[in-house]
């Protein structure tokens, strides 16, 4: 069991360097080749060519790539010192390095950040597993009745419906319409935890509603298949109420398969819900994507990245180790 | 053995489990599914009943039908009668044919593997099962008697393997899991659905000397389905034929072995090479394949195969022929136009010979 | 009798267990461990052994859809042990195999008539009369109605998709075909119709066959030999009559008492009989030593921890009839109701 988790961990790390190196790659390569100078992005077009070359010898930018990368990766396990001779600016582990246009550095803007996504993420999914959950397993119960063939349609339309629509008409339904809720923004839970939930609560929803739609759909359809099974008939067979027999023996297989999805959907969520902080304008690691891909800030979206990487790779982790706990059939090692 | 009606009238009005007139049917999309039609068969304590039939004839159908297990079924219609111990089960409410479930009657099935829970453990399932029928027993009192009950079915080491799921056990280990799961409470009604089909000849051998003994041992009553005709000689007292939904056949086993009236049954018979007989130079097969139970052919359903079907006029292609006394004694029962006379002839010349 | 078709010898297949990222090897399934036999021409060898004892392995083999881990197999004289898919081509018309399964081994997506063409068109055979009639001719031989050629196998029953495989193993004409328990997965009435065939065809086209099943009447009614398999061995093998008559190893007349007997007058009796084994099959994986299933076995004395009994004849047995076992049972041993007392470790 130790030996597994060294093994996955160790895995783990290898997983991210190996998406930093491409998205190092791709982010330093392309504008090379597409002629556009990281030097020039920092200080301007019509700098000064010896302010340019500056900029270039103290970023690195002169060296083979593979050493680029490698001092990269040295900011942030250890820090890294940017050098033009005398011209020495430090930035200390972890580090990410500066933003091209406002020349701060992106570790603190994402770590700020990143209680924002967080908040987002966790409230919308305690709301969307609850109700995708409910919604599916009374669906699956009723198969073919009037409340079936609701849920499904709604489903269906959650599914289908972009977040920015939904977001929007929420919006102007419930704070400008309304106005029965404030303005959605972020408020820490720690400052006043009454406001950190009125100013989430509508994309919580409307997150939320997209990801239950899908939820609702994959818990019937697991939920029935599970009813089948030989095993449901067998629990039936004994005697047990109906209500244990759906409860215990069929929840416990039905959402089995959920927990893999589940795990990716908030793993994917926690490097940042772009379309949703970007309705609500919400500061978030999705917020600072949006930013870094509109102003062309290559350290910005490489951190982003990196955050989103990690995250889905722990949540890989957690699930894989969960599902060994969970399914006896599976086993570690 | 088989009630006749002329011992009923005795001190004790009904045998344990009395099916009358048992119909089954399942609409789907494809159409209605007459599963089980017009079953009728009677079962005392201490006895054995055998159901054999080829796939899809209704057998599964109608022992779920016993348990009540199509009442979860919304697109399932069961009518007749079911008695079991005096009670009425199809007209009984949910909740009272469900106290009866895996408590007076009990229920194992085919697959082992694939009818326990994967992800509890075997003990825990059985626990389940007692705990659900003596609520007030302790958790470590249901364990004590699990455990037990493990030892009792041939599991070594049952305290260990109390707390293995169900993969980690061999196929044979799963049955007699099974079977403990499905005794605990001493139910005196023991349904069996294939229990053996699954394994392997020798393992095979231990689960019905297993079933052979406990039955001695709690004295109940026990219905075993199979396809087997062996199986069915083996432990048997009275057996049903099935065929297309409806029983064509049935009495006392040593009868329907030594003398069957039904020509689907000498077609059973001929099919099967035998250890306990010489090498016959070729089978006898009954030609063609089982009917669809969504559209059974007109009159006797089994006239589309039966080499005799003609011998009679036109009565096997029109009218379906009801079970009824075949005259031989002993309460054997056929489902077949042809006359005694003329089955006694057939099976006498025809048949014996070539089996 | 005439020639050997197929002899093997020293045949095994292990399946390695690998682990872990780097697919290390920590183990092997023994599936098939070290057999020896022959098939003569002209003759049904039935193949009978219990659950994951190694006989659709062994069949595999013999057709060499798998490549064997050790040993040879000659086929008419030619070593293929090892030929490549190439080199086997021209043999594969030879040697057909019919699978157990009648709705997994037909793609659901092709016509029946495409199914059973597409050896013929693997193998560029020529057909004077067009490829339809040459199918629809099969079809026909194989009791099976010739103008089905365009539907699917969903629209037939498992009967008649056994049919459907015997008349794509048939399109070549082979001279041997290994039919994998090609009536397990079938109801009784109906698996005497497909015995009934395979019989017919055998006659009518002096087919050898290699017959696997686990239902020892099957095989004893439709064999010439048979050879009985325990743990990836062949622990006895014999022609038929003397087989069923004088079985020697303890394994076979364990498994043949445990046949249920169709006739409930003799009951009392064959339950008296009956040898009980106590517990299960062991694992492929780590088989006992000496002799493999002495952990079953009543008779088992120290000997057969420590040395593997050889397959020899014994006893005054005809040559043909050897047996793998130190002790093997004498005419009139008794033997019924016997369980081992207590299994050696
Ligand atoms: N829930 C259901 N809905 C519709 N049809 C059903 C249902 N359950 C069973 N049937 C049909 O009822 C018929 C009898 O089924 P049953 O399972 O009793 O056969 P069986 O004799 O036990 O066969 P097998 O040996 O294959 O188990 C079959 O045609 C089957 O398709
Ligand atoms: N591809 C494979 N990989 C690993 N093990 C296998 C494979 N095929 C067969 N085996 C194992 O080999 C043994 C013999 O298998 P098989 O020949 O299929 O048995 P049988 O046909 O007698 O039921 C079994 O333990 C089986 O699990
Ligand atoms: S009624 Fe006619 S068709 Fe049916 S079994 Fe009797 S003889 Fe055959
Ligand atoms: S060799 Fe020994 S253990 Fe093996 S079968 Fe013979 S007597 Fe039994
Ligand atoms: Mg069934
Ligand atoms: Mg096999």
């Amino acid at each position: 069991m130790l030996a597994y988790l060294i093994r996955r961990l160790l895995n783990a790390v290898v997983t991210l360097l190996v998406v930093t190196l491409v998205t190092f790659g791709v982010f330093f390569l392309v504008p090379k080749a597409t002629g556009s100078d990281p030097a020039l992005l920092y200080i301007g077009k019509q700098a000064d060519p010896v302010a340019v070359e500056g900029i270039r010898t103290k970023l690195g930018l002169n060296d083979p790539i593979i050493v680029q990368y490698g001092k990269f990766v040295k900011g942030i396990v250890a820090g890294r010192d940017y050098a033009n001779g005398p011209d020495v600016t430090h930035c200390s582990a972890p580090c990410l390095g500066y933003t091209f246009k406002t020349n701060q550095e992106v570790w603190p803007i994402l770590i700020k950040a990143l209680p924002v996504t967080i908040s987002l993420a966790i409230g919308a999914a305690v709301l969307w597993v609850l109700m995708g959950i409910l919604f599916g397993v009374i669906s699956a119960l009723r198969r073919g009745s009037v409340w079936d063939r609701g849920v499904m349609t709604v489903a269906l339309a959650g599914v289908s419906l972009p977040i920015y629509f939904t977001g929007l008409l929420a919006l102007t339904i419930f704070v400008y319409g309304l106005d029965w809720l404030p303005n959605p923004e972020y408020t820490p839970f720690v400052d006043n935890p009454a406001k950190w939930f009125s100013g989430l609560i509508l994309p919580w929803v409307t997150l939320a509603f997209l990801f239950a739609a899908t939820y609702a759909r994959l818990t019937r359809a697991n939920m029935l298949e599970t009813l089948g099974e030989d095993y449901i008939r067998t629990a039936r067979a004994k005697g047990l109420r109906e209500s244990t027999v759906i409860g215990k023996h069929g929840l416990r297989s039905g959402l089995t398969p959920l927990v893999t999805v589940f795990g990716l959907d908030l793993g994917a969520l926690l490097g940042g819900a772009i379309l949703t902080e970007a309705v609500f304008n919400l500061r978030g690691l999705g917020y600072w994507a949006l930013n870094g891909i509109r102003t062309n800030d290559l350290p910005t979206i490489l951190g982003v990245t990196l955050f989103a990487a990690f995250f889905i790779v722990i949540m890989n982790l957690i699930v894989d180790l969960l599902y060994g706990v969970i399914d006896p059939r599976v086993r570690l090692g | 053995m088989t009630t006749t009606p002329e011992s009923v009238a005795g001190a004790n009005p009904r045998p344990y489990l009395e099916v009358k007139d048992l119909n089954i049917r399942f609409e789907t999309d494809d159409g209605i599914v007459q599963a089980v039609s017009g079953s009728s068969f009677s079962l005392e304590k201490g006895k054995t009943l055998g159901i054999v039939g080829e796939s899809g004839s209704g057998k599964s159908v109608t022992s779920l039908g016993v348990l009540g297990l199509h009442r979860t079924r919304s697109n399932a219609k069961v009518t007749g009668e079911i008695w079991l111990d005096g009670e009425e089960l199809v007209t009984s409410t949910d909740e009272k044919v469900r106290l009866l479930r895996g408590g007076k009657m009990a229920m194992i099935f085919q697959d082992p593997l694939s009818a326990m829970h994967p992800y509890f453990t075997v003990g825990s399932q059985i626990v389940e099962a007692y705990r659900v029928h003596h609520p007030r027993a302790s958790k470590k009192e249901a364990r004590e008697r699990a455990i037990d009950m493990l030892a009792r079915v041939g599991i070594p080491q049952p305290e260990r393997r109390f707390s293995d799921y169900a993969h980690q056990f061999s196929g044979g280990m799963r049955q007699r899991a099974m079977i403990a799961m499905a005794l605990i409470n001493d139910p005196q009604l023991l349904i069996a659905d294939e229990p053996t089909t699954a394994l392997d000849v020798t393992v095979q051998a231990q689960i019905l000397d297993l079933i052979r003994d406990l039955q001695e041992e709690f004295g109940s009553a026990v219905i075993m389905i199979t396809h087997d005709l062996g199986v069915v000689a083996e432990l048997a007292d009275d057996v049903l034929v099935m065929y297309g939904g409806k029983i064509i056949e049935k009495g006392n086993a040593v009868d329907v072995f030594q003398n069957p009236q039904h020509p689907y049954t000498w077609g059973l018979l001929g099919s099967m090479p035998r250890l306990d007989r010489a090498v016959r130079d070729r089978l006898t097969p009954v030609k063609g394949t089982p009917p669809s139970l969504i559209n059974l052919p007109d009159g006797c359903a089994f006239h589309p195969r039966c080499p005799f079907a003609g011998r009679n006029g036109t009565r096997s292609f029109t009218e379906v022929p009801l079970l009824r006394d075949a005259e031989v004694g002993n309460g054997h029962m056929v489902a077949c136009h042809l006359p005694k006379e003329d089955r006694t002839k057939i099976f006498q010349q025809e048949v014996l010979p070539n089996l | 009798m005439s020639e050997n078709l197929l002899e093997v010898t020293g045949l095994e297949k292990h399946f390695p267990i690998t682990k872990g990222l780097l697919k290390r090897q920590v183990g092997a399934v023994r599936a098939v461990d070290g057999i020896d036999l022959q098939v003569r021409a002209g003759e049904t060898l039935g193949l009978v052994g219990e659950s994951g004892c190694g006989k659709s392995t062994a069949g595999r083999l013999f057709t060499r859809i798998l490549e064997p881990t050790a040993g040879k197999i000659l086929f008419a004289g030619q070593d293929i042990s090892h030929k490549s898919v190439n080199q086997m081509r021209p043999l594969r018309r030879d040697v057909q195999m019919i699978f157990q399964d009648p709705y997994s081994s037909l793609n659901p997506r092709h016509t029946v008539g495409s199914i059973i063409a597409a050896p013929l068109q693997i193998q560029s055979i020529p057909t004077p009369q067009g490829t339809k009639k040459a199918v629809q001719e099969l079809l026909e031989l194989v009791g099976l109605n010739p103008e089905h050629y365009n539907r699917y196998p969903h629209e037939f029953s498992g009967g008649q998709r056994q049919r459907i495989g015997i008349a794509r193993a048939l399109a070549l004409r082979p001279k041997m075909i290994v039919a994998d328990e090609p009536v397990s997965a079938l109801d009784v009435s109906i698996q005497a119709q497909v015995v009934n065939l395979l019989d017919d065809l055998q006659r009518e086209f002096d087919l050898t066959y290699v017959f696997i099943a686990h239902d020892l009447s099957v095989v004893r009614h439709i064999s010439d030999r048979v050879a009985v398999m325990y743990l990836g061995k062949v622990v006895e093998i014999a022609d038929r009559d003397d087989l069923y008559k004088n079985p020697r190893h303890p394994y076979t007349v364990a498994l043949m008492s445990a046949v249920p007997v169709p006739d409930p007058v003799r009951r009392d009796r064959a339950q008296r009989e009956r040898v009980l084994l106590t517990g299960d099959v062991p694992s492929p994986i780590n088989p006992p030593s000496g002799c493999r299933f002495r952990t079953r076995c009543w008779k088992a004395q120290d000997i057969c921890a420590t040395e593997e009994p050889p397959l020899v004849t014994r006893l005054d047995d005809p040559q043909s009839h050897q047996t793998a076992c130190h002790f093997p049972i004498v005419d009139d041993e008794q033997v019924a109701g016997r369980r081992p007392a207590s299994a050696p470790a």
